[in-house]
């Protein structure tokens, strides 16, 4: 198939972007997506050009790292997929694909289609893990979790990061890929101990980052290409409230102890 | 050979590694805040190690070529992690897990490495668990496993098809922490371009800021890598994109000893090669052999006809399959080691039996499964797998069988290392699967997990401080020392030279013609003549390289392209090293198949006396390498013929 490409193109992260228009012809609907840009690159490097920077690596679903908003979609119109595994299939002779980066004032543009994420690591920092040292853990099979909680658990736990819940939110709020963590940790017994300071502290991080509010709609779960649900934001609501009310009660039991 | 001590403790092998903690020297807490250590790489073994050494108290800083730590490629693995905590009361313990890693790898490991990996796998689920990873549990709440191949036990942990990930969450959370508490300072996007060494010693690195374009300098009083394999070599494996092999590359030119460069794994279980654009291939996990029965047609006019969508795999008759790996090795079936399982589908193809478009891949086949277990337990088993199966090939596995051929997936061989992890330079340590040590010729499933953890959680955070305690007089050192301009330097004629080249071709061009020489030379099967062939084609191959390559752009700023060429001109070298390995070594073991050397049934014939070693690869300058030898003695185990009838 052939297709007509309009792709934002930006130097840096202080450079004003435009989009760029290309073809590309007799593309295989069994290419992938990358794989199509890949192409796309050996033709301008060929003519003289500088190919599209975009980010990718494992190209296998896994990683997080391929980030492009396709045609108004995180990783394009299929669904629970991430772009690196999204095939030519998808799209059909003498389209107009226009990929864009993700649009985030908390993702900043680097280079073309490629984006800052590291606001997402600095809220992991803040408190995304069990407090725990290597070594002297107890024996693995100590504490029994129920099967349904530690299904829920992998559910929530396997967001891969890649910062589509951000794009996709008219409000840029990172609400989704925050309350999976949380609720992870929240579900197992060896992330209660901390469950009310760590979402205290990852909530609070998220807004000094510049990610926008949650309003409900649900355009994150929609497409998340790991299909993380929205109840994990009903969730993180729940632990934060409790965390809030009972952070106070413990204070005070503290000091009266 | 002076420079080859192994430095195995002495006494009975269960005893070795507890014996030298009690005994390696410990760095005192004050101290542990004056000593910097650099980590390259935040996979598994990166990111644990990192974590593990912050914790402690020593300065860390960890570098990774993507934007965050989260995404290094151990987040790939799907399948498993082994440990002998015998929960499933098979009569599993530490020797058998030892036992199965040492033969699983044909006897061409160092035993004591093995045994400590053994040992210390145990505490990794632990670890793991208090971290909350979510491993698969069963009704009771306890942990569930499953078994994998080259092993007769269930001992292999795992979070649905995802258990790399969700291991290397835990790690980058731990890694996280220390982040957050100061004790580690994260470089990502940068690239390591090379060591530098003072005085014979590890004191730092030279790296490639990504996004700026600049050369950065960095400063260590011990350096670890933890970089990875070098699969990419061959273009088209299940590696990352930007998985490579030059931070291993640039210190073996620096000196460090390259140990078995020709023991590469190719995993039969991937989805096969559909077309010239093609940029990777995707693993399909191991597990499933659990479950599906792999198999080709009888008759050859079946296999014909299948090839021209004539005949649907469904239509042929029970009678009419062979279920090729339960005919030749009853004793493990479906279920044999992955050299082993690949070799076999090899040799149906060749002989003609192979199914697909492009008569290169066998079938996977669930319906006998689904019909004993019912659907859901397959998919529960296997969802996503069958899911990314689907949309990928456009074919929908629970109705039809899988096709499956063999790929590049993991490289056995790297740096040499002693029992601490240490390289033939001082103050260079490497874990993982950038080292040589615990898988000998070929590794068994849901191994490397395992290893990578161990060398970083348990492993070096030990040995590396029995180095590190006598350095504790040494100040921080200056970046703007010699040492490091020198360095600089050479770095920045290097990338000057590349850009300098303007040629013709593209680097992708380039490493694809690599990647076909790879393959056809040096891949699944190895004689003396194609390797003969393929060592002059490479050697053809880089002269072009360097006169014509065509890196766009310039070097300020992100050049993806510069990147990639930088990669390459490593791989043009490592791989000429990797065939001239392989021409040494004159027998067959685990994934090293010369064709010279089989049985009369087609298994690879090892040969003791003469080949029982490490080949350890010292660098001499271009195209000059010389061979060292690590002897193996089995002291505890009794080296035998490899058998899985
Ligand atoms: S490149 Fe790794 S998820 Fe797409």
């Amino acid at each position: 198939m052939d297709l007509t490409l309009k792709i934002w193109k930006q130097k840096d992260s202080k450079s004003k972007g435009r989009f760029e228009t290309y073809k590309v012809k007799n593309i295989s609907p069994n290419c992938s997506f990358l794989e199509m840009l890949d192409i796309l690159n050996e033709q301008l490097i060929y003519k003289g050009d500088e190919p599209v920077v975009f980010d990718h690596d494992c190209r296998e679903g896994i990683c997080g790292m391929c980030s492009l908003y396709i045609n108004g979609r995180p990783h394009g119109p299929d669904k629970a997929i991430t772009v690196c595994q999204m095939h030519m299939r998808n799209f059909h002779d003498g389209q107009t694909v226009i990929i864009e980066p993700w649009r985030s004032r908390a993702f900043p543009v680097i280079r073309d289609l490629m984006v800052d994420r590291s606001a997402f690591d600095k809220i992991i920092q803040a408190g995304g893990y069990t407090s725990i040292n290597t070594g002297g853990a107890q024996d693995a099979n100590a504490i029994l979790i129920p099967k349904v909680d530690a299904d829920m658990a992998m559910d929530a736990a396997a967001c891969i990061g890649c910062g589509s819940c951000v794009a996709a939110c008219k409000n840029s709020s990172a609400m989704l890929f925050v309350s999976a963590k949380v609720s992870q940790l929240a579900l197992l017994p060896q992330g209660k101990a901390e469950a009310f300071e760590r979402v205290q502290k990852m909530v609070e991080t998220m807004d000094k980052l510049g990610f926008g509010n949650c309003t409900n709609t649900f355009a994150c779960e929609a497409e998340c290409p790991k299909e993380i649900k929205s109840w994990n934001i009903a969730k993180m609501n729940r632990e934060f409230i409790a965390a809030k009310m009972c952070s106070e009660k413990r204070k005070e039991a503290n000091f009266a102890g | 050979m002076s420079k080859l001590d192994s430095k195995v403790p002495k006494g009975p092998l269960a005893d070795k590694w507890s014996h030298y903690k009690s005994h390696a020297n410990l760095v005192n807490p004050s101290n542990k805040r004056k000593l910097d250590i650099i980590i390259v790489g935040t996979g598994l073994a990166g990111a644990s190690a990192a974590a593990s050494l912050g914790e402690m108290g020593f300065q860390v800083k960890v570098f990774c070529y993507q934007d965050s730590p989260r995404r290094a490629h151990s987040i790939a693995a799907q399948g498993g992690i082994n440990a002998s905590k015998n929960y499933q009361n098979d009569g599993d313990s530490v020797y058998r897990l030892f036992y199965d890693t040492i033969k699983g790898g044909d006897y061409r490991a160092r035993e004591a490495n093995v045994h400590r990996l053994a040992e210390v796998s145990g505490p990794i689920i632990d670890q793991c668990v208090a971290q909350g990873v979510p491993f698969a549990r069963d009704y009771g709440g306890l942990l569930d496993n499953r078994s994998f191949g080259g092993a007769q036990v269930s001992r292999t942990f795992y979070a649905r098809g995802q258990t790399g990930q969700q291991l290397l969450l835990g790690a980058y959370g731990a890694l996280s922490r220390q982040i957050e508490k100061g004790n580690v300072k994260l470089y990502e996007r940068h690239d390591m371009m090379d060591l530098v060494m003072i005085d014979g010693k590890a004191r730092g690195i030279i790296a490639r800021n990504l996004v700026t374009g600049e050369l950065e300098r960095f400063f260590g009083h011990a350096v670890a890598l933890a970089t990875g394999g070098y699969g990419n070599v061959f273009f088209l494996s299940t590696n990352a994109m930007g998985s490579n092999g030059s931070a291993v590359w640039q210190v073996y030119k620096k000196g460090a000893f390259f140990g078995n460069p020709c023991f590469t794994q190719i995993h039969p279980t991937c989805i096969p090669v559909h077309g010239d654009y093609q940029s990777k291939l995707t693993l399909m996990s191991e597990s499933l052999r659990n479950d599906g029965r792999i198999w080709v047609p009888k008759n050859k006019e079946d296999a014909e006809k299948l090839r021209h969508g004539k005949l649907k795999a469904k239509e042929i008759k029970e009678e009419d399959r062979d279920y090729y790996l339960e005919r030749r090795y009853p004793a493990f079936g479906n279920l044999v080691p992955r050299d082993v399982a690949s070799r076999a589908a090899k040799e149906r193809c060749d002989a003609g039996y192979g199914v697909g478009e492009t008569g290169l891949a066998v079938f996977l086949d669930f319906s006998e499964s689904i019909a004993r277990l019912g659907r859901n337990v397959i998919e529960e088993r296997y969802g996503n797998l069958f899911q990314m199966y689907e949309k990928i090939v456009d074919d929908n596995p629970y109705e039809m069988p899988m096709m499956i051929y063999p790929a590049v997936h993991y490289t056995m061989g790297g740096l040499w290392v002693d029992y601490e992890l240490q390289s033939t330079i001082p103050g260079l340590f490497v874990m993982g699967e950038a080292n040589f040590s615990d898988h000998g010729a070929n590794r068994l499933g849901a191994s490397a997990l395992m290893q990578g953890l161990a060398d970083g959680y348990f492993v070096l955070p030990y040995t590396i401080q029995n180095y590190l305690s006598n350095e504790i007089r040494t100040p921080r050192l200056k970046t703007d020392l010699p040492e490091f301009e020198k360095t600089e330097k050479e770095v920045k004629d290097r990338i000057d030279k590349l850009m300098n080249i303007k040629g013709k071709n593209s680097v992708d061009y380039f490493h694809k013609q690599l990647g076909k020489i790879m393959w056809d030379y040096v891949g699944m099967a190895r004689n003396e003549t194609g390797l003969k062939k393929g060592i002059e084609l490479i050697i053809a191959l880089r002269e072009e390289f360097w006169k014509d390559v065509l890196v766009p752009g310039t070097t300020a700023g992100v050049n993806t392209e510069l990147e990639k060429a930088l990669r390459v001109a490593d791989f043009l070298e490592l791989g000429e090293l990797m065939a001239m390995d392989a021409l040494n070594r004159n027998e067959s073991c685990g994934g090293h198949f010369r064709e010279e050397f089989q049985t009369d049934e087609g298994e690879a014939l090892r040969n003791d006396d003469t080949y029982k070693y490490v080949a350890c690869w010292e660098f001499k300058g271009n195209s000059q390498h010389e061979l060292h030898k690590e002897a193996l003695d089995y002291e505890f185990i009794e080296v035998k013929q490899r058998n899985y009838k």
